[in-house]
C-alpha cells in the first residue's frame, strides 16, 4: 500500500479524515483544558499566598472566586 | 398547623388553589402562550387543512410542553420568597407527600386547563373529532408527568441566577418520551389506528413519575434551602 | 485503600498515576490506529468509510458510561458526603459532553457516505443528541450555583433523574424511529453488526480501551485542579503552592 492510497481512503478521504481530525481536536482540547484549569488554580493560589505575605495588598480578596 | 398528615395536605392543596384563584393572571399567562404559539403555526406553514392536520399532533404537544414548562416558575418561587417552603421542610410531616400535594395543586391550575383548552385549538388545526378526544386523553395522562418532572427542575433552580432559561435546559430533554408517545397517539388516532398501547405507556410513565420524582424534588428542595 | 479517600493523598496518588496512564493511553491509540487505519481491510459494502467506526463507537460507549459514572459518583457524594466523589462527578461532565459531541459529529460524517446525508433522525444519533442536552443541563446547573457544596448536590440529583430517564428516552426514540423510518435506511448498528470480523473487532476493542484510559487520565488531571481549588484553605495545599512557586513550570 502506498501513502497515496492510504490517504485516499478508497475515495472516502474527506469523511474519514474529517472525523479523525475532529476527534483529535476534541481529545487535545480535553488535555489542554484540564491542564490549563489546574495551572490557573495554582497561579491564583500563588498570587493569594504572595498577597498574604505583603499585608497591604489585601485587595487580592477578589481572587477567591 | 398541628394537623395529621392528611389534614395538612388538604390545607396546602386548598391554600395553593386559593392563591392561584386570587392571581388569575399568573394562571392565564401560560394558557395564553399555548393559544398564541398554536395560532402562529398556520401563519408559518400555510393554511392548507391537510398540512395543518398533519402537523397538529406535534404542534399541539410541543406547545403544551412549553406552556407547562413556563408555568413551573410559580410552583415554588413565591413560597420560597416568603419562607413558607422552609416551614414545610421543618414541619413534623415528611416532605415528599406534601410536595406531591403541591404539584397536584399546581397541575390543576396549569396542565388540567391545557386539557380543557385543547379541543378548541385542535379544531383550529383541523384535527378530526376522534383525534381530538385522543389528544385530550393523552394530555390528561401526560401533563401530570410534565409537572412532576418539572418540579425537580423548579426545585433545583430555586433562587439560582438565570433560573428560567436554565430550567428549560434541565427539563425539556427529560420531557422527550412524553412528547413522543403523546403526539404519537394523536397521529395514530388521526390515521385510524389503535391507541391502546400509547395510553398504557403514558399511564406507566405517570405511575413511574409519581413514585420517583417527589423524592427527587424533596431532595432538591432541601439542597436549595440549605 | 481508605488512605487515598482523603483529598491530600488522592492528589499525590493522581499526580503519580497521570504520566503512566497517559503513556499507556498514547501507546494504545497508536496501536489501535495502526490496526484500524492500516491493517484492517476495507469493508465489502462500505469501503473505507467504516473506519470512522473506530472512533465513533468508542466515543458513543464512553458518553453513556461517563454519564452513569457521573450519576453514581453523585449518589455516593450525596449519601456519604464524600468530597472526592463530588469532584469526580464535576470533573467528568465536560469530558463526557465532549465525547458525546465527538460521537455526534463522527456519526454524522459516517452518515453522509452511508445514507447520503449528514443527519438522519436515526435512533442512536437522536439518543446521543439528547444525551448531549442532558450533559449541557448538568454543566449549566453546576456553573450557575456558586456554593460548591450546593452545586455538587444539585448536580447529583439532576444526574440521578437523568440516568433513570436515559433508558426511557432511548426506548421511546427507538419506538418513534421504527414508526417513522423509511425501510431503505438502516440504523448504523444494523450495518455494523453482521460485518464485524476479528480484523475489525480488534482495533475497535483497542480503541475503546484507549478512550477508556484517556478518560481516566484527563479526569485525574481535572480532579487535581478541583482538589486544589476546594482545599485551598488547608495547610497541605498552601505548602504545595509555596514549593510550586520555586518551580513555576511544574508538570500538570
Amino acid at each position: 500500500m502506498t501513502w497515496h492510497t492510504f490517504f485516499a481512503m478508497g475515495g472516502y478521504a474527506d469523511y474519514v479524515w474529517s472525523a479523525y481530525g475532529f476527534a483529535t481536536v476534541v481529545l487535545l482540547w480535553n488535555i489542554a483544558s484540564a491542564v490549563h484549569r489546574r495551572r490557573a488554580v495554582m497561579k491564583m493560589l500563588r498570587e493569594l499566598a504572595l498577597a498574604e505575605q505583603t499585608p497591604k495588598e489585601s485587595a487580592a480578596q477578589h481572587y477567591v472566586h | 398547623m398541628s394537623h395529621n398528615l392528611l389534614g395538612t395536605a388538604r390545607c396546602i392543596f386548598q391554600r395553593d388553589l386559593l392563591l392561584a384563584w386570587r392571581k388569575p393572571a399568573d394562571v392565564a399567562t401560560p394558557l395564553a402562550f399555548f393559544v398564541i404559539v398554536t395560532s402562529l403555526f398556520p401563519l408559518g406553514v400555510g393554511p392548507e387543512p391537510q398540512v395543518l392536520s398533519r402537523l397538529a399532533p406535534g404542534v399541539l404537544w410541543v406547545a403544551a410542553l412549553l406552556a407547562s414548562m413556563l408555568s413551573l416558575g410559580r410552583l415554588f418561587a413565591a413560597d420560597h420568597a416568603d419562607g413558607t417552603l422552609e416551614q414545610l421542610a421543618l414541619s413534623p410531616h415528611p416532605l415528599t407527600p406534601l410536595i406531591l400535594v403541591k404539584v397536584a395543586a399546581h397541575w390543576v391550575t396549569s396542565g388540567l386547563l391545557l386539557v380543557v383548552l385543547s379541543p378548541l385549538l385542535a379544531m383550529q388545526l383541523n384535527l378530526s373529532g376522534h383525534a381530538m378526544v385522543t389528544l385530550a386523553i393523552t394530555l390528561l395522562l401526560g401533563t401530570p408527568v410534565l409537572s412532576l418532572l418539572g418540579s425537580v427542575g423548579a426545585a433545583l433552580t430555586l433562587g439560582v441566577r438565570g433560573g428560567g432559561v436554565l430550567l428549560s435546559l434541565l427539563v425539556l430533554p427529560l420531557y422527550t418520551p412524553i412528547l413522543i408517545f403523546g403526539a404519537g397517539a394523536v397521529t395514530a388516532s388521526a390515521s385510524g389506528l389503535d391507541t391502546q398501547a400509547y395510553f398504557s405507556l403514558l399511564g406507566a410513565f405517570l405511575l413511574l413519575a409519581l413514585g420517583f420524582t417527589p423524592w427527587a424534588t424533596a431532595a432538591a428542595l432541601r439542597i436549595s434551602l440549605d | 485503600m481508605y488512605k487515598y479517600a482523603s483529598p491530600k493523598n488522592f492528589y499525590a496518588l493522581a499526580g503519580r498515576l497521570v504520566p503512566w496512564l497517559g503513556t499507556i493511553t498514547l501507546l494504545l491509540f497508536v496501536f489501535g490506529l495502526y490496526l484500524g487505519l492500516y491493517v484492517a481491510p476495507p469493508d465489502y459494502q462500505q469501503g473505507d468509510s467504516y473506519r470512522i467506526m473506530f472512533i465513533h463507537v468508542p466515543a458513543a460507549w464512553m458518553s453513556m458510561f461517563v454519564y452513569v459514572l457521573m450519576a453514581g459518583a453523585g449518589l455516593v457524594g450525596l449519601v456519604w458526603n464524600i468530597k472526592l466523589a463530588d469532584m469526580l462527578a464535576t470533573a467528568s461532565a465536560p469530558i463526557g459532553a465532549s465525547l458525546t459531541l465527538m460521537a455526534l459529529v463522527t456519526g454524522s460524517l459516517w452518515g453522509k457516505p452511508t445514507w447520503g446525508t449528514y443527519w438522519v433522525w436515526d435512533a442512536r444519533l437522536t439518543s446521543e443528541l439528547f444525551l448531549f442536552f442532558l450533559y449541557l443541563g448538568f454543566i449549566a446547573l453546576q456553573a450557575a450555583i456558586d456554593d460548591p457544596r450546593r452545586s455538587a448536590r444539585a448536580g447529583a440529583v439532576l444526574a440521578l433523574v437523568g440516568v433513570v430517564d436515559i433508558p426511557i428516552i432511548h426506548f421511546s426514540v427507538i419506538w418513534w424511529n421504527t414508526l417513522h423510518q423509511p425501510a431503505s435506511i438502516g440504523s448504523l448498528g444494523k450495518i455494523i453488526a453482521p460485518t464485524i470480523y476479528p480484523t475489525m473487532l480488534h482495533p475497535l476493542l483497542i480503541m475503546s480501551l484507549a478512550f477508556f484510559l484517556f478518560f481516566f487520565t484527563v479526569v485525574l488531571i481535572r480532579m487535581r485542579g478541583e482538589i486544589l481549588a476546594r482545599e485551598r484553605h488547608t495547610g497541605w495545599v498552601m505548602q504545595i503552592v509555596r514549593s510550586d512557586a520555586n518551580a513555576p513550570e511544574a508538570r500538570p
